[in-house]
């Protein structure tokens, strides 16, 4: 264990200086922005290259002036300080040649930029929500929706529950339970907005970033070039969870999308209300039930999920403002919400012995 | 000669007639007094973040979750901020001006004593109702600094002590810039015209008005949160047609003129240090002043450019993308101008000379990576990352923070009247320089990888610097432990410092005693073009 941590440590330490000898492993470690796989990411990619190298030079430049002045200019080699505190021609030099720069700077970038906010003539729609923490995908048009969030592995390594380390799983907190499944060249409208607090969806392959925003829809859009499986996360803070919540893209051709269309609309509906508990309720209030207090309240023993059911239904379907606790009737069906509710009026020594039915939940809405 | 004693007496500006005591201090109206309680405050509260800091370094320093809780990293990565930029950096910017500005411009205080008391004495309650918070149930805020709704209304009991502090150091550093600009508009000596000024006063004119238009406009932010959690409106809250996005840009409005709010004084600091040790007038005196209030009045039409992503009108990008890239012209101006100043100097590098020349150099790559950002189709990758964090710690801490080392430096002999110990000192910059790279440089590469920020945990591919990362955050964490030391031994002893303390020094502060008596300028000095700016 100590060998191993040691090792680690060691390696930690050891691989930079050599990367500092091999330069082609610097795209391995991952010191640059991807050039993603969309032309719009490449395009992204080009602009930072291009402002990188410009930046550089000038830094290049001002720091030579300035060092060996440094070196030459001292008066411990007997130099006599010059008197000169002004110079007209040199200051317009260094106001409008910057100007120059920015100008030309300016102009692919404002082209990119059109680019990138032109949604138009898009061949499908997906939706994406934030929610804390988890994200939902809703294909528009195809009736397919559902929940992707951090899958098993990750979620019992990070807390503590597995004897696996972090080190040991490479794509540790990098992967979800239900990737977003798209098809490679095809112009695809991403929509972006939130439930709760406001998330960011980000998948650096693609080339940009866009916040999740309760109240608002955003408007994106991709053109992947290049099957594959490509990872992401939340880009804004959004609580406890926050870096808990990867986005996983599964580019497949289209043929293969159109399968795994048919594949979905042809999956029964899930009403394991254990699987259910642990996708919508577990992260905050944890899957013993005792939650986390007092943030996020214990629901075994609690008063609302032993007390009259109405009470739950209630709290389940319409949220409590001010709080954590989302309003779930806009999200989940009646049936998984009272698969839900009973689970949790019987989990835990709750033992309601409460049975509610979708019936219930659909007269409480 | 006796005439001259009884003269003393009449005018009582004999330095044994100061108070006595804890009430020396409580009640005190003289302006060097509560100037060393602001730069005292400020040391604390720099090491109250920085321990933040260290807990943040330390969880981050492998993959996993090893000492903290998520909950506790968000309010240590928030709590620090607040810290850092309300407690450590603006207090020590006017603590700075309290000592410094009334020398320099030779009044004999501030124009507004009793309110320079209350503004200091504002800030002790004002943190311990934050920093209470952290021993409250539900925790300090953990919605980040910049306390975006809806989010931030999830905190606990912490919600109403964050808000009424954020109320308080608003307050007091109103307080503090209405004072600043009330004794540099009426009290400066005879021949003192504004363009006599030193820089280190014009960066603060300008920084005060940036606080008197920003900071009223935060508090009315804060206040909008506030009665969207306790009194029922909907300002920020989608569902009651309220606008999340409408916080953003007017803390943001806020937020912008903040950054150079802390920004400005350190160019300030860097303006009078570098001429000093160059022995050589400052390059470009007037464009300075340009700049500065370019750069000040610019402030005011970028603050969108923190919030590209939240999806604005492709107008609206534009726009903030244009205006932002155009700060780099007169920021330019005054790294060009500081270069051109040791141009052809004679040149000897004390410590706040190494401090400030660090200052350039790594400023400017903190300027250089906000001019990428301003690229706005390169931020929708940049935003929120870890390339982010390297940015604007660039900009604060081998910015902001590093002038404020070369200020105390420069200045220390001067009020204590004893030289610092120069070996320590150098060793202060050598270990701060090397570790702060080391801590700060490798996030521009974790930020580009795809790490965001405010993450208590990563993919194994992040590790290797992240580690990096930590072990120079350790190190330069450590390190300032010998700027404290070297602030008591100077203040208990060592060599006598001359008036003039450094050979290339001018200005009116070095012609008074180190240390100054307790009340100077009594009669103002006639200010001539020889006596005039460095």
């Amino acid at each position: 264990m100590f060998v191993r941590k040691l090792r680690n440590y060691i390696r930690g330490l050891a691989i930079p200086a050599l990367l500092l000898w091999a330069s082609s492993a610097f795209a391995e470690y991952g010191l640059n922005l991807t050039q993603g796989v969309t032309p719009i990411s490449r395009e992204v990619y080009d602009l930072h290259m291009i402002i990188l190298y410009v930046v550089t030079a000038i830094g290049l430049a001002v720091f030579a002036v300035m060092f060996w002045s440094i070196f030459h200019h001292r008066k411990s080699k007997g130099a006599v300080a010059a008197q000169f505190h002004h110079s007209t021609s040199v200051e317009l030099a260094w106001t409008i040649i910057p100007v120059i720069i920015l100008v030309v700077m300016a102009i692919p970038a404002t082209k990119t930029l059109i680019k990138m906010e032109d949604t138009t003539d898009a061949e499908m729609t997906i939706k994406v929500t934030g929610l804390q923490w988890k994200w939902k995908y809703d294909y528009l048009g195809e009736d397919i929706s559902y929940f992707s969030s951090l899958d098993d592995r990750s979620n019992s390594i990070r807390k503590g529950e597995s004897s696996e380390k972090a080190e040991d799983y490479d794509n540790y907190l990098l992967e979800v339970d239900n990737p977003v499944v798209l098809p490679i060249n095809t112009k695809i409208r991403i929509l972006t907005t939130a439930a709760d607090v406001i998330h960011a969806w980000w998948v650096p392959a693609l080339g940009w970033k866009r916040d999740a925003i309760p109240g608002f829809i955003n408007d994106n859009w991709t053109y992947i070039e290049e099957p594959g499986i490509y990872r992401g996360q939340c880009a804004e803070l959004c609580g406890r969870d926050h870096g808990f919540m990867p986005i996983v893209v599964n580019v497949v051709s289209k043929e293969d999308y159109q399968t795994w269309l048919t594949s979905m609309k042809n999956k029964p509906a899930e009403l394991d209300p254990v699987k259910l508990y642990k996708t919508h309720c577990a992260a905050c209030h944890q899957e013993n039930g005792q939650g986390l207090p007092p943030v996020f309240p214990a629901l075994a023993a609690s008063p609302i999920a032993t007390g009259p059911a109405e009470g739950h239904i209630d709290i389940v379907l319409n949220g409590k403002p001010g709080t954590a606790m989302l309003a779930f009737g806009a999200q989940l069906s009646n049936e998984e919400l009272a698969a839900i509710i009973t689970y949790e009026r019987n989990a835990w020594g709750n033992d309601t012995g409460d049975s509610v039915s979708a019936e219930d939940v659909q007269a409480a809405r | 000669m006796s005439e001259a004693a009884v003269g003393h007496e009449d005018h009582h500006d004999d330095h044994d007639h100061k108070p006595t005591g804890i009430g020396r201090w409580l009640f005190s109206t003289n302006h060097k007094d509560i100037g060393t309680m602001y730069l005292i405050f400020s040391l604390i509260m720099f090491f109250v973040g920085g321990a933040m800091a260290m807990i943040i370094r330390a969880e981050l320093f492998q993959p996993g979750l090893q000492y903290v809780d998520p909950q506790f990293f968000n309010s240590m990565t928030t709590v620090h901020a607040l810290v850092m930029i309300f407690g450590a950096v603006m207090p020590a910017g006017v603590g700075l001006a309290n000592w410094m500005i009334p020398m320099m411009i030779g009044a004999p205080d501030m124009a507004l004593p009793r309110m320079n008391n209350m503004s200091f004495w504002i800030l002790p309650f004002a943190f311990t109702l934050l920093l209470s918070t952290l021993f409250m149930e539900g925790g300090a805020p953990a919605g980040g600094w910049t306390m975006y709704p809806p989010l931030v209304t999830q905190t606990g009991n912490a919600f109403p002590y964050l808000i009424f502090a954020v109320h308080f150091l608003g307050i007091s550093s109103i307080m503090g810039a209405i004072n600043i600009i009330a004794t540099v508009f009426n009290m400066r000596a005879p021949g003192m015209t504004f363009m006599k000024l030193p820089l280190f006063v014009w960066t603060w004119i300008i920084t005060a008005f940036l606080l008197i238009a920003s900071l009223p406009v935060l508090a009315g932010a804060v206040t909008m949160l506030l009665t969207d959690k306790f009194f029922g409106t909907s300002f920020f809250i989608a569902a009651g047609g309220g606008d999340p996005v409408m916080f953003q840009h007017i803390f943001w409005f806020f937020g912008h003129p903040e950054v150079y709010i802390l920004i400005l004084p350190a160019f300030g600091i860097v303006s009078q240090i570098l001429p000093t040790f160059s022995r050589k007038p400052l390059f470009g005196y007037e464009s300075m002043v340009y700049a500065t209030a370019s750069i000040a009045f610019l402030s005011f039409f970028v603050w969108a450019h923190h919030m590209f992503t939240v999806g604005m009108p492709l107008t609206g990008e534009l726009f903030f993308m244009y205006a932002t890239m155009s700060i780099a012209v007169p920021t330019g101006v005054k790294i060009f101008n500081w270069v051109a100043t040791m141009w052809r100097g004679s040149m000897t590098f004390e410590t706040p000379m190494l401090f400030s020349i660090a200052f350039v150099v790594l400023f400017s790559i903190g300027g250089f990576t906000g001019l990428m950002m301003a690229i706005t189709p390169v931020d929708f990758q940049y935003h929120d990352t870890y390339f982010i964090v390297a940015h604007f710690h660039y900009v604060l801490v081998t910015g902001a923070v590093f002038a404020l080392f070369a200020a105390v430096y420069f200045w220390l002999p001067k009020w204590t009247g004893h030289m610092y110990d120069e070996g320590l000192g150098k060793l202060h910059f050598w270990l701060s320089t090397i570790s702060v790279n080391v801590l700060f440089f490798p996030q521009h590469f974790l930020g580009l990888a795809g790490m965001p920020r405010r993450i208590p945990d990563y993919n194994v591919q992040f590790a290797e610097w992240n580690m990096i990362s930590s072990i120079g955050g350790f190190v330069f964490g450590v390190s300032q432990l010998i700027l404290v030391l070297v602030v008591i031994k100077c203040i208990r002893g060592g060599e006598k410092a001359t008036d003039e303390v450094w050979e290339g020094a001018q200005g009116l502060e070095w012609t008074l005693p180190s240390p100054p008596p307790f009340h100077t300028f009594t009669v103002p000095p006639q200010v001539t073009d020889a006596t005039a700016h460095s």
